[in-house]
C-alpha cells in the first residue's frame, strides 16, 4: 500500500483518490459526490497566526465595549456580552445563559487560543506540547462558536428596537463586524494541514 | 455504482477526526484481542477508527425527534414579553416576525423567517428524508442528497438568531416601570430545538447515502 499521506479519503461518500500537488486557488472536489476534498493553503502559517492574533484583539474589544445603548425619555441602558449573559441568569432562562456564554465566549476563546499556541510552534516546524489532544479538540469545537450568528442577531435586535427606543451603535457592535470579517477570511483554512506539516516528534 | 474504489472496499478507514487514511484491521485475523483494539485507534491522533459512525441511524432518528418534540413548545409559547406601563405584550417566533414586517423592515423580518422557521423546518424535512431514504438503501437523487445534507451542516446553526435576540434584548431594554423585556419558556425550547438538530445532521453519516443495504455498524 502506499503511504497513508499519499492518498485521500473523501468524508462524504467515501471515495478514495491519489493526493494531488495543489496550486493557488485550487479545490479539489470529489468526483462522485462533489465535496471539497482539500484546497490549496493559501494562508501561510505565520499569516494564520497574524490573523489570529488580530481576532483576538478584536474579540477582547468586543467583549469588553458596550454593544449598542438605548434611550429612552433620558433615560439610558447599554450591555455588553457578559451583561447578556447575566441578564439571561437572572430571568430564568439559566440554558439560554449558558448556551450563550458557550457559543459566544468559552468556545470562541478557546478556539483562538488552541490555534494561537499551535501555531504559535508550527512557525518553527514544531509540534506545540499537547499537539494531540489539543487537535482533537479543535476538532470538536468545529461548529459551536457562533460569533458571526450573534452580529445578524444584533442588528435584528437593533431594528426591533429602534421603534420605541433612541438606539446608538457602541463600539462593541464594529469589533463584532470586524471579527465576523476575520471569522470569514479563516472560514476557507482546513486546519487539518496542521498534522502534515509538522514533523511527528520520534518516541 | 461508478468506478472509483470506495474506502470500504479497499479496506481503508478515513479517521474522522483527522482524516489519516488507515488500513481496516476488523477483519485481519492474524491480531487477536487486544492487539486489534489498538490498531482500531488513529495512529496519528488517537481516536477511534469506524468505518461509518457508529449507530448512525439510530443516534440520528433520536435526536431529530427529541428536537421535533422540543420545536413544538418552542413556536407554541411565547418567547418574550415586552412590558410597558400601560401593556404587555408576549411574542411567539411568529409573532414576532409579523410585527418585524410590519414595524421595522421587511427584509430583516425574511432573514428571521428563515432562519427561524425555515431552517428548522429544512432540517426536520431533510434529515428525515435523508434517514429514509438511505435505510432503503435507495439509489434515488444520490448526488442532490449528499448536497442537501452539506447544506443542512452549513446553514444549522444560524438558527441560533432568535435566541441572541431575545438574549440582547432582555439585557437592554430595561427602564424599571417604563419598558422591560423578559425572556419566556418558548426561547428556552427553541435553544434546545437548534442544539439538537445540530448534533442530529453530526450523527448522521453521509457516507451511508452511497452505501447499499445493511451497511449500517
Amino acid at each position: 500500500m502506499a503511504s497513508p499521506e499519499a492518498l485521500l479519503i473523501c468524508e462524504h461518500c467515501d471515495t478514495v483518490y491519489r493526493r494531488r500537488a495543489l496550486v493557488r486557488g485550487d479545490v479539489a472536489r470529489c468526483a462522485c459526490c462533489g465535496a471539497e476534498l482539500e484546497r490549496h493553503h493559501a494562508l501561510s502559517v505565520n499569516a494564520m497566526l497574524a490573523l489570529i492574533l488580530t481576532a483576538f484583539i478584536v474579540f477582547v474589544q468586543a467583549n469588553m465595549w458596550p454593544i449598542v445603548t438605548l434611550g429612552l425619555n433620558g433615560q439610558h441602558s447599554s450591555t455588553t456580552l457578559w451583561g447578556m449573559i447575566i441578564a439571561m441568569w437572572r430571568e430564568q432562562a439559566g440554558v439560554v445563559s449558558v448556551l450563550v456564554a458557550a457559543t459566544l465566549f468559552f468556545f470562541p476563546l478557546m478556539k483562538m487560543s488552541l490555534l494561537g499556541w499551535l501555531l504559535w510552534f508550527a512557525r518553527a516546524g514544531q509540534r506545540a506540547p499537547g499537539f494531540r489532544q489539543l487537535m482533537v479538540t479543535l476538532h470538536y469545537l468545529g461548529p459551536w462558536t457562533m460569533s458571526e450568528v450573534f452580529v445578524l442577531g444584533a442588528l435584528v435586535a437593533i431594528v426591533k428596537a429602534h421603534t420605541y427606543f433612541d438606539v446608538t451603535p457602541d463600539p462593541g457592535i464594529y469589533a463584532y463586524a470586524a471579527l465576523t470579517l476575520l471569522i470569514t477570511i479563516f472560514a476557507g483554512v482546513d486546519l487539518r494541514q496542521l498534522w502534515d506539516e509538522t514533523p511527528e516528534p520520534l518516541a | 455504482m461508478s468506478a472509483l474504489p470506495r474506502a470500504a472496499e479497499l479496506g481503508l478507514i478515513a479517521c474522522r477526526v483527522c482524516g489519516l487514511v488507515c488500513r481496516d484491521v476488523r477483519g485481519d485475523e492474524r491480531l487477536d484481542g487486544d492487539d486489534r483494539a489498538d490498531a482500531m485507534a488513529c495512529p496519528r491522533c488517537g481516536a477511534t477508527l469506524h468505518r461509518r459512525k457508529p449507530n448512525s441511524y439510530v443516534r440520528t432518528w433520536a435526536l431529530l425527534i427529541a428536537a421535533f418534540i422540543m420545536y413544538i413548545p418552542a413556536n407554541v409559547l411565547p418567547i418574550m414579553r415586552t412590558a410597558s406601563l400601560n401593556d404587555v405584550d408576549d411574542n411567539t417566533i411568529i409573532s414576532g416576525v409579523v410585527e418585524l414586517w410590519r414595524a421595522g423592515s421587511p427584509n430583516l423580518a425574511v432573514i428571521v423567517f428563515s432562519a427561524s422557521i425555515v431552517v428548522p423546518v429544512l432540517k426536520f424535512l431533510a434529515l428525515g428524508t435523508l434517514l429514509l431514504s438511505s435505510q432503503r438503501g435507495s439509489e434515488w437523487a444520490r448526488l442532490q442528497r449528499a448536497k442537501l445534507y452539506r447544506l443542512v451542516e452549513l446553514i444549522g446553526y444560524w438558527s441560533m438568531l432568535d435566541v441572541f435576540v431575545v438574549a440582547l434584548l432582555t439585557a437592554l431594554v430595561r427602564f424599571s416601570v417604563l419598558s422591560r423585556v423578559e425572556p419566556l419558556p418558548g426561547v428556552i425550547f427553541f435553544g434546545l430545538t437548534v442544539v439538537l438538530t445540530m448534533l442530529a445532521s453530526m450523527s448522521f453519516d453521509p457516507r451511508l447515502i452511497w452505501d447499499g443495504k445493511d451497511s449500517d455498524d
